[in-house]
């Protein structure tokens, strides 16, 4: 551990917080975008290298900031030598990228959005390589596909560039996938999701059955990522992105993620016959794949697409075969491909951007035109070679030498031969970018006339090479970083010794074979290319196509067969599902013997409950007579109620019976616009289908509650009774609890109600805009309506009932604390008064009469509320916490305050309003519906005489 | 008492699920209110049922009280239910009064899933 471990965060933080930079700076100029968009990778490089000297000490630096401990998930990083490798490797060549992407991208590409992008890039590779987490890891992986994704479509109008990233995405997300799942099965094991943790506990995780799963979801994570067998082919096709991208993402930095995990896991996961051969044989197999297929590529990236598969081809491969020497001859293979690829990659851009064409075929004699290019491109290619005094040479040589004495399944030639044949043809594909691309005679049919570029787009290979050729020379320089590295990949200190001449070893021998089997390929070229051209191949894009179509296909057959539209088909797959669910849990326990007594069932309650069924019974045989139904809902919600008070719950019998009310109110409201009937629609069949349904649901619904009934249980409301006077001032405990005790939930269902009622305002506004008020408007008057719609008796009483209801609003609202009542109740007996007025009145008559705007009372409600419960921060106690007191008010007993009172307030006024909102709404679709507003409170008023009597105003 | 209050919850859960499967809104929003009726009793019935002992504290008898717990989250649950049947109601009329049908079987109507067939054949076109 060490003090600079604190700079981690930060340092992953960097290119995020940059990411939104170019995107402003773009304005500035394009020079300044690219400008400002290097210095915070600048910067976090810069940060890194403060931290070198500890690193390369065989530090590991920790940082670990907590985020969701419950989870096992921490924003932990560490950087040790594998890490420090691989972050100076994002960091710098990202820096390098920056400049390039300036000079190459044109004026017609949007520059902020790539910069943007490359940085969002950046910071997930970032993270990967520095993430102690492993689900902090996978979130930067899968960041990791979604900005190359975006990188890759960069040029949205090439379909090239858009199914490429499609491709890429699906491919390497599947595999990402399935590596969330292997790692979290060794997090599983290990008991821990610290990276540190996991490294430390290799033993037991070879030792689970759960290995071979792990290692197999883990490795198709990284074998996506990689690019190798069978997974190499979404790589050539992201070719279609802009170059720079090309040669960070490809060739850098993404598609060694994956070798980096094997890397990472290697202390963990290797050292096993399942890792020795599934990883050595996929790497090898993708080595000489990828090289044969390089050979025979045309575009220079497609050609470079596919030397890269092979080259991760090698990597996997020396991983695979489980040596420490192995793993020192990866890591500083790692390193040479960085500085070769990246640099051939942007050669390729260039000469792209110059000649308007990346076709080998129609090019050859560059190097006349373009000397410093055709320079920096030809030393590149030697080193891809593996041409001794270039750095791909020394690492070739290491793969060479370990390929020499591994053997498999008791064979030592295959591992041998095959790798020289991968070498070979690397060396006949490199040779082939040299031959038929600078050298040769200048041609004049050149696309466009071909010059070097300016140096900013040749700066940043030509600093590539110079690292190339000072590596390929001194090797010892790389010593520090390699041993860092490679102690970290195999957790032992490790003392590497790169050189040049080693003496004349097995791996001298097959590299000169190699070498001179190149060139003879190399020669051969031409006739071997029509030969492969002729020859059928399978074609990787169709067959993904093929599949991809199938899935699709197969998903749509399925969803469609699940979903076809009816709401009833979803509903009864659903309750059917659920139902079977629940038998499923309840048969996989056992049951306890019932310990609660059976209370009596007085004849009183008896016949509450026959008149309950009975209705319920009768509302589904007389559903389509939709009055009828209303009615018997009425009846059941009545027993409902009284129900409630019979089982001691008044709070619930009063609040049952005035929502009850309001809902009745508000159905028969919506009935008058509806049909009154509804058809018979359902054949005998369906029916049978339904009910067979219904009743099961009904009896595992019965069931269920009689099981948990005549059981006992400990209840957590002990603690509410116990505390309700003493910490919530109230002695109708239910109130307490909803004003107090669980005043958030409160808060947030007069919220919903809230939400609720504007909702239905703001329906109802947008249909009578539309064409149902249109029709609404058109809607004849019914011939069987009353003549006297207002009469004089209801009017009268309601205006009479009206203060006595409001006193009893007033009386329950204020009673609620300490006796059944409450907030909610007393909203819905005002409410209930206040419509009165309108069923008696009519709406415009009503409407005229009130004063305050039903919106304003729900926003006061919420707003009251919540002061209340802000109110307790200035008493430095945490939100919605209550206080109470007693006054003593002469004239009156003792008077007690409570803070919880002005919640219920706020309460009171969003029910009141939100039910008021709801009902006055509907009422003005009558409005539309050519009902007529009335001048005079009742239709008929005996009091005036017939001159005074005002004719109705249609 | 016990065997009354879990069939009537047996009841009236069978007589929603019945109605919610119909084809008509209306008779949906009978399904759903009977089916409120059923949670609610349901969740109620989860503090086991007492007689005579409402949890109003007593201050000068120590007497039994029911469980209070369930009867606040169920009164909340009245009034939540309240405003969905009422948004539900509203959506049903409009719906109607849009298309001069309360009918929720949408079978026959395939134009969303054409205009994506659509949409995605542009695509390819494009491409």
């Amino acid at each position: 551990m060490s003090d600079g471990g604190s700079l981690l965060p930060i340092i992953a933080l960097l290119p995020f917080l940059g990411a939104l930079v170019p995107g402003l700076m773009i304005r500035a100029g394009r020079t300044a975008c690219a400008t400002f968009t290097a210095v915070p990778t600048l910067a976090a490089l810069v940060m890194l290298g403060t931290l070198a000297p500890a690193v390369l000490r065989g530090e590991v630096l920790q940082a670990e900031l907590v985020w969701l401990p419950q989870l096992g998930l921490s924003a932990s990083f560490f950087l040790d030598g594998l890490g420090f490798l691989f972050a100076g490797m994002i960091l710098g060549v990202g820096l390098l990228i920056t400049l390039y992407a300036r000079f190459y991208l044109s004026g017609e590409d949007p520059m902020g959005q790539f910069y943007t992008c490359l940085l969002l890039f950046q910071g997930a590779m970032l993270g990967i390589v520095i993430s102690d987490n492993i689900l902090l890891l996978l979130i930067f992986w899968e960041l990791t596909s979604l900005s190359s994704f975006l990188l890759i479509g960069y040029w949205k109008h090439l379909p090239e560039g858009r199914q490429g990233a499609r491709m890429a995405l699906a491919v390497t997300g599947a595999g990402g996938l399935a590596m969330i799942a292997g790692m979290l099965i060794l997090g599983d094991i290990v008991g821990s999701y610290n990276l540190t943790d996991i490294l430390a506990e290799g033993d037991a995780i070879r030792a689970s059955e759960w290995y071979l799963p792990a290692l197999i979801l883990i490795l198709l994570g990284a074998f996506t990522k990689s690019a190798q067998f069978p997974f190499h082919f979404w790589l050539p096709h992201a070719m279609a992105a802009p170059t720079p991208v090309s040669a960070y993402l490809h060739s850098a930095t993404m598609v060694k993620a994956g070798v980096f995990l094997m890397a990472r896991m290697w202390p963990v996961l290797s050292g096993t016959d399942a890792w020795f051969y599934i990883v050595s044989i996929t790497g090898l197999v993708t080595m000489v794949l990828g090289a044969l297929i390089a050979l025979f590529k045309d575009d220079l990236k497609a050609l470079l697409a596919f030397s890269t598969v092979s080259h991760l081809g090698l990597l996997t491969m020396l991983l695979g075969f489980g040596s420490k020497a192995a793993a020192v001859a990866a890591v500083f293979h790692v390193i040479n491909h960085l500085t070769f690829k990246a640099t051939l990659f942007m050669t390729a851009g260039i000469v792209d951007h110059e000649t308007h064409t990346r076709d080998i075929k129609r090019l050859g004699g560059l190097a006349k035109f373009m000397p410093v290019t055709a320079l920096i491109g030809t030393l590149a290619a030697l080193s891809m070679a593996g041409i001794p005094f270039f750095n791909g040479f020394l690492s070739k040589e290491l793969m060479l030498e370990e390929a020499a004495h591994t053997g498999w399944f008791g064979n030592p030639w295959i591992v041998p031969v095959l790798a020289t044949i991968g070498a070979l043809l690397s060396v006949a594909y490199s040779l082939r970018f040299i031959f038929h691309v600078f050298a040769g005679p200048a041609r004049d049919d050149y696309p466009s006339h071909p010059h070097d570029p300016p140096f900013g787009m040749w700066a940043a290979p030509a600093f590539l090479t110079v690292l190339v050729m000072v590596i390929g020379i001194m090797p010892h320089l790389a010593e520090p970083l390699v041993a860092a590295a490679a102690s970290a990949v195999t957790g032992a200190e490790m003392h590497p010794h790169l050189k040049i001449w080693h003496g004349v070893t097995p791996a001298l021998i097959m590299s000169i074979i190699a070498v001179l089997g190149g060139a003879v390929l190399l020669a051969l070229h031409r006739p071997l290319d029509r030969a492969w051209i002729a020859a059928p191949r399978p074609e990787a894009k169709t067959i993904f196509d093929g599949l991809v179509g199938g899935i699709a296909a197969l998903s749509r057959a399925l969803a469609e067969g699940l979903h076809n539209g009816a709401i009833s088909r979803y509903l009864a797959i659903f309750i059917a599902a659920t139902v079977l669910l629940g038998y499923a849990a309840f048969s996989g326990g056992e049951m306890s013997p019932p310990t609660r007594e059976i209370l009596p069932v007085p004849p009183v309650v008896a016949v509450g409950w026959l008149l309950l069924v009975g209705a319920t019974i009768l509302v589904v045989l007389h559903h389509r007579n939709r009055f009828r139904a209303l009615v018997l809902i009425g009846v059941i919600g009545l027993m409902l109620s009284g129900g409630f008070i019979y089982l001691s719950a008044p709070d619930l019998a009063l609040t049952q019976i005035s929502v009850e009310t309001v809902t009745i109110m508000l159905l028969l409201l919506a009935l008058y616009f509806m049909p009154k009937e509804s058809p018979k629609e359902s054949g005998a069949l369906l029916r049978l289908r339904d009910g067979a349904i219904a009743l099961v649901a009904g009896g595992a619904a019965a069931a269920l509650a009689m099981a948990f009934l005549i059981r006992d249980f400990s209840p957590i409301s002990e603690f509410h009774l116990a505390n309700a006077y003493k910490g919530g001032g109230g002695t109708n405990v239910v109130n307490v609890i909803l004003v107090d005790f669980r005043g958030y939930d409160t808060y947030g269902e007069i919220i919903v109600l809230g939400i609720a009622g504007l909702t239905i305002f703001a329906l109802m506004e947008a249909l009578l805009a539309g064409p149902a008020g249109r029709r609404l408007r058109a809607r004849p008057v019914p011939p069987d309506r009353s003549r006297d719609r207002h009469p004089l008796m209801m009017v009268v009483a309601t205006r009479a009932m009206m203060p006595i209801a409001v006193m009893v609003g007033v009386y329950i609202f204020l009673r609620g604390h300490n006796q059944p009542g409450g907030g909610f109740v007393a909203g819905l007996v005002i409410s209930i008064a206040l419509l009165m007025q309108y069923m008696a009145s009519g709406f415009a008559w009503t409407q005229s009469r009130q004063r305050i705007e039903y919106h304003m009372m729900i926003g006061w409600g919420v707003v009251i509320a919540g002061l209340t419960g802000a109110g307790a921060w200035l008493a430095g106690k945490p939100f919605l916490t209550s206080a109470y007191g007693y006054i003593h008010w002469p004239p009156i007993e003792e008077f007690e305050w409570a803070t919880a009172m002005a919640f219920d307030l706020g309460v009171f006024l969003t029910v009141l309003g939100a039910v008021m909102l709801m009902l006055y709404s509907l009422s003005r679709i009558a409005r539309y519906a050519g009902e007529t507003v009335n001048v005079e409170p009742m239709d008929y008023d005996p009091s005036l005489t017939v001159e005074q009597r005002k004719p109705e105003v249609e | 008492m016990e065997i009354v209050v879990a069939s009537s919850i047996g009841v009236l859960t069978a007589g929603g699920v019945y109605l919610i499967l119909r084809l008509r809104a209306f008779a949906v929003i009978l399904g759903l209110a009977l089916l409120t009726y059923a949670v609610n009793i349901f969740l109620f019935a989860t503090g086991r049922l007492a007689v005579n002992a409402p949890p109003v504290l007593n201050k000068y008898a120590d007497v039994a009280y029911s469980d209070p717990l369930p009867q606040a989250l169920v009164l909340t649950a009245i009034v939540i239910s309240f405003g969905m049947t009422a948004v539900l109601v509203m959506i049903a009329l409009g719906a109607f009064l849009e298309a001069d049908h309360d009918r929720i079987d949408m079978t026959g109507e395939d134009d969303a899933r054409d205009d994506d067939d659509a949409l995605s054949a542009q695509g390819e076109n494009r491409a």
